[in-house]
């Protein structure tokens, strides 16, 4: 028999598809998917807390009890300075802004690069642009994941981002989000990078006041050959917000794609990056940091699927645990049969602070090519006594050569982040987090 | 070598009939399970009252219980209500002498170095003809017994020794852990008890060579080991000989408990019917195997070398109660043609102080799949727990598999847990490199295969160790090139 969890959400979920379906169907093909999606929650349901891939982290309990799934048209106002507050000081960007999971125009700057191309996915799907289509679930696909199944459902607004061939777009793009309600917001992004074209994508999703919140965004990435593209996020909401990302890429000949996870608050974030390398050559680099306090709870599952020869993929995955917070790790790497001379790496380093933390680590290799060379390493302990006795010694109190220790066990990751302006923001709330 | 070659290629491309004709013995069990037969296998054992009713419980609760499939195996459903559960000691024709056995088995027993009489006793020759065995037998079993140690099959000690049967039967593998030890638990024909008392030191490696009667334990083998305070004993199971079986399924329960200062170690080679090359028929090898180290500064050490069977899910654990107790993990699995193993261990540290240590060496050849599956668990009161974990994968071809699924799940701040896997193939350098120096390519793929798994074979009894060596060269014959 099927374990089954989160009726009363399904329930929901299906009134609400009912009273909105004029609207959320009517482009034909993105309306097939939507049905199929509903149809897949509705047999299946939600995550059990049995499920491997959800055994630490039981979000469908937690939305149960949490998150209310009632349709709000209420309108809110949010200020300017709330907006800019919650972006990064310093950052040039192109900002795209989403109040409630609605475009924002007026908060938002115009994608002005030539090359590059936004449309809100409402639009597109209106327009029946061609990118909607290709990509509105295809890459993450419903019936792998309950949480995406629920986005195809409902997601009605998101960022269509178009970048044609060759292009370079200096400035990046930053996706903002800012939820006010104890409801659910869907968001879906379709980004296609073109042969030889590099741009890099910020997102970041907050909640304004302490009603706990939903965000459910699933990010499909298409990138051509010979691409680059980075992607970061930035995970730094309130402690009552609930928080499910879903990041689909596929990589085809010679491209690149980084990926940067940051996560730094909310109740709990469920991060499912998935990287499908389908050419050759290819090169993948993920970068992980939960730096967690409170109740916090993160869970970060990575999943690089190596089809094709001679490439390369590198992930590093950091954490540091206090008072109550529990931090989670799965990453796969699979090696396909074809998948010879691939090389595959990936490091999980975590520290308790406390023994109210927990870690549940679960490093997983799966090969099936034999001419290839894989590892993994994962480790869980705490500061080196050694050197904080050996700063100790030199004069420097306990708190600030802790403070010191962890800086440095964080900056491998912080390194990785290209851009200045993130850097400095992560760094600061270290800072002030080991200083309090 | 060539000649050596095609006997083997022959022995192992051969299905193999030997055995398979069994006489129907009049106390044998009619096919599957029910209570009736539980009730039979009890009274055929003239067991306790109780014991009948402990397997009674074991099978209700079975019922109950679905069948894992978590496991990274693929397997035909077994229906259980077409096996046997029980059937009396066979008594197949015995071959008179050697002369009379399968020369290419012969052949297979000579590359692995096994001494004659252990020849004469694995191909089921008259056992009663092999003096030096049983004598060897008997003075084991005087010397055990002067120091109070008791080493004999189960259904011997259920008879003698029932308190100590009772008292600790299902304490570390309770019959609802899991659905084959409940199984077992309702239906175990016989196995291994061992005792051994307060501040003893076995003075041998236990080993069920020396149990004649252990020969037809079949295939519900239950094996219990008690080690009191300050005692040790190291305990070998299987044989590297290949071993010939009907019995499709296995389901064996293993259970160890460790006093205060006492310390186990236990090694197993396993080397059952693997199938033919494409794959068909083969032994299921669903064990349980656990123990716990129950008083303080008590040492439990697993050390398998896995080479047989056609699927095997087996996880030796060791529940790391008592404070500084440590636990121990060594295991060299081979898969070939279409074998199939999930293999690994679990270590849940709960005293302060405890450590363990895993070393795992896969290596999958042709179209096998070979997983590690393993936990490392350090509970909230476990202070300075210190696990390290080392677990790699040699592949040999493009059409097998390695697969790793370490748990590494910890609660407290003091522990340090490391875990590494790393996955690679012989090299082409290495094997020119002894090809330059005259060794051949097989002996040389053994050859980096055993440098390769040295680390765990270097852990078996010895001459455990030196049979292991040839079997593992044996096992991936013809795997490269």
């Amino acid at each position: 028999m099927k374990k089954f969890a989160g009726q009363s959400i399904i329930d929901k979920l299906s009134e609400r598809f009912e009273a909105s379906k004029p609207q959320l169907t009517s482009n034909t093909t993105i309306a097939e998917v939507r049905k199929k999606a509903l149809n897949h929650l509705v047999e299946n349901g939600l995550p059990h807390p049995k499920a491997e891939e959800y055994k630490f982290t039981n979000l469908t309990r937690a939305l149960e009890k949490n998150i209310n799934f009632e349709l709000e048209t209420e309108t809110v106002s949010v200020s300017k300075e709330d907006v800019e507050k919650l972006r990064i000081k310093g950052l040039d960007a192109y900002y795209l802004t989403y109040i409630n999971g609605e475009f924002s125009a007026d908060f938002s700057d115009e994608v002005a690069a030539e090359g590059a191309t936004f449309t809100p996915l409402s639009t597109a799907i209106a327009g029946d642009n061609a990118l909607a289509s290709k990509y509105f679930d295809k890459l993450s696909k419903s019936t792998e994941d309950a949480f995406v199944a629920m986005n195809s459902v409902l997601a009605s607004e998101g960022a269509v981002i178009e970048v044609k061939a060759n292009t370079v777009i200096e400035k990046p793009i930053f996706i903002q989000h800012i939820n006010t309600r104890s409801s659910d917001v869907q968001v879906k992004n379709l980004i296609e990078i073109g042969t030889n074209a590099q741009v890099t994508v910020i997102e970041k999703v907050d909640t304004l006041g302490a009603e706990p919140g939903f965000s459910n965004v699933v990010n499909e990435i298409g990138v051509a050959a010979g691409a680059n593209t980075k992607f970061y996020k930035i995970e730094n909401d309130t402690p009552t917000s609930y928080h499910i990302s879903n990041i689909h890429v596929t990589q085809a000949k010679d491209s690149r794609f980084t990926s940067n996870t940051i996560a730094l608050d909310g109740a709990m974030v469920r991060n499912n990056l998935d990287i499908k390398l389908e050419g050759e050559g290819c090169e993948a680099y993920m970068n992980g940091l939960y730096l967690l306090h409170g109740k916090t709870h993160v869970d970060n599952h990575t999943t690089v699927d190596h089809t094709m020869p001679n490439a390369y993929s590198n992930e590093l995955y950091k954490g540091i645990m206090d008072e109550k917070s529990r931090g989670v790790f799965n990453g796969k790497i699979f090696v396909r049969k074809d998948a010879q001379k691939t090389n595959a790496f990936q490091s999980n380093k975590n520290i308790l602070l406390t023994d109210d933390a927990t870690v549940n680590t679960k490093p997983q290799l799966e090969i099936w090519a034999d001419d290839v060379k894989c590892s993994h390493g994962c480790t869980t302990g705490q500061l080196d006594k050694d050197a904080l006795f050996y700063l100790m010694a030199r004069g420097i109190r306990k708190d600030r050569a802790m403070a010191m220790l962890l800086h440095a066990f964080a900056s491998d990751v912080i390194e990785n982040l290209e851009i200045e302006p993130i850097q400095a923001y992560v760094e600061a709330i270290i800072t002030s987090r080991l200083e309090k | 070598m060539s000649d050596d070659n095609q006997i083997l290629e022959e022995f192992t491309s051969k299905e193999y009939e030997f055995g398979w004709t069994v006489d129907l013995e009049a106390d044998e069990a009619p096919k599957g399970l029910n209570e009736d037969i539980i009730h039979f296998i009890s009274a055929k054992k003239e067991e306790p009252e109780w014991l009948l009713a402990w397997r009674l419980k074991a099978f209700r609760m079975w019922q109950k219980m679905e069948e894992p499939d978590w496991a990274n195996v693929k397997y035909p459903r077994v229906d259980y209500q077409d096996i046997k559960y029980y059937s009396a000691p066979k008594k197949s024709k015995k071959p008179k002498s050697l002369e009379e056995v399968d020369p290419e088995l012969l052949a297979t027993f000579e590359r692995l170095g096994i001494s004659l009489t252990e020849q004469k006793r694995l191909t089921g020759v008259a056992v009663d003809a092999v003096i030096d065995s049983v004598s060897v037998a008997t003075t084991f079993k005087e010397t055990l017994s002067e120091l109070g140690i008791i080493f004999c099959s189960f259904s011997e000690a259920v008879q003698e020794h029932p308190e100590l049967i009772k008292k600790h039967l299902g304490s570390v593998v309770p019959m609802t852990d899991n659905y084959f030890a409940a199984l077992n638990s309702a239906v175990f024909s016989d196995g291994s008890f061992c005792y051994i008392p307060k501040g003893v030191r076995c003075p041998m490696e236990l080993s069920t060579y020396f149990r004649i009667n252990a020969a037809n334990t079949g295939q519900f083998e239950r094996t219990l080991i008690v080690a009191e305070e300050g005692s040790y004993v190291s305990y070998l199971e299987g044989c590297t000989a290949p071993q010939r079986d009907e019995n499709q399924l296995h389901a064996a329960v293993v259970e160890i408990k460790a006093a205060k200062d006492a310390e186990v170690k236990y090694s197993t080679v396993q080397n059952w019917y693997p199938g033919d090359k494409n794959g068909k028929g083969g032994i299921y090898n669903f064990v349980t195997k656990r123990g716990i180290c129950e008083g303080d500064n008590s040492k439990i050490s697993w050390t398998q070398v896995e080479t047989g069977s056609a699927v095997t899910w087996k996880y030796p654990s060791c529940i790391l109660k008592g404070d500084n107790s440590q636990g121990e993990f060594y295991s060299v699995a081979v898969t070939n043609n279409y074998q199939q193993a999930d293999t690994g261990t679990k270590m849940i540290h709960i005293g302060k102080n405890t450590k363990s240590r895993i070393v795992s060496k896969g290596i999958s050849a042709g179209y096998s799949q070979n997983s590690y599956r393993g936990q490392v668990q350090v509970m909230k009161r476990a202070t300075n727990a210190r696990n390290f974990s080392q677990c790699d994968s040699l592949l040999m071809g493009d059409k097998c598999g390695a697969h790793t699924f370490p748990y590494i799940d910890i609660e407290n701040s003091s522990a340090q847990v490391e875990h590494e896997a790393t996955t690679s193939k012989i090299g082409e350098d290495q094997i020119f490199y002894c090809q330059q120096r005259g060794i051949d390519e097989e002996s040389a793929v053994a050859l980096i295969v055993n440098g390769y798994a040295k680390e765990v074979l270097n852990k078996l009894p010895m001459e455990f160790a030196v049979e292991a060596q040839k079997l593992l060269a044996l096992t991936l014959e013809g795997s490269v090139g």
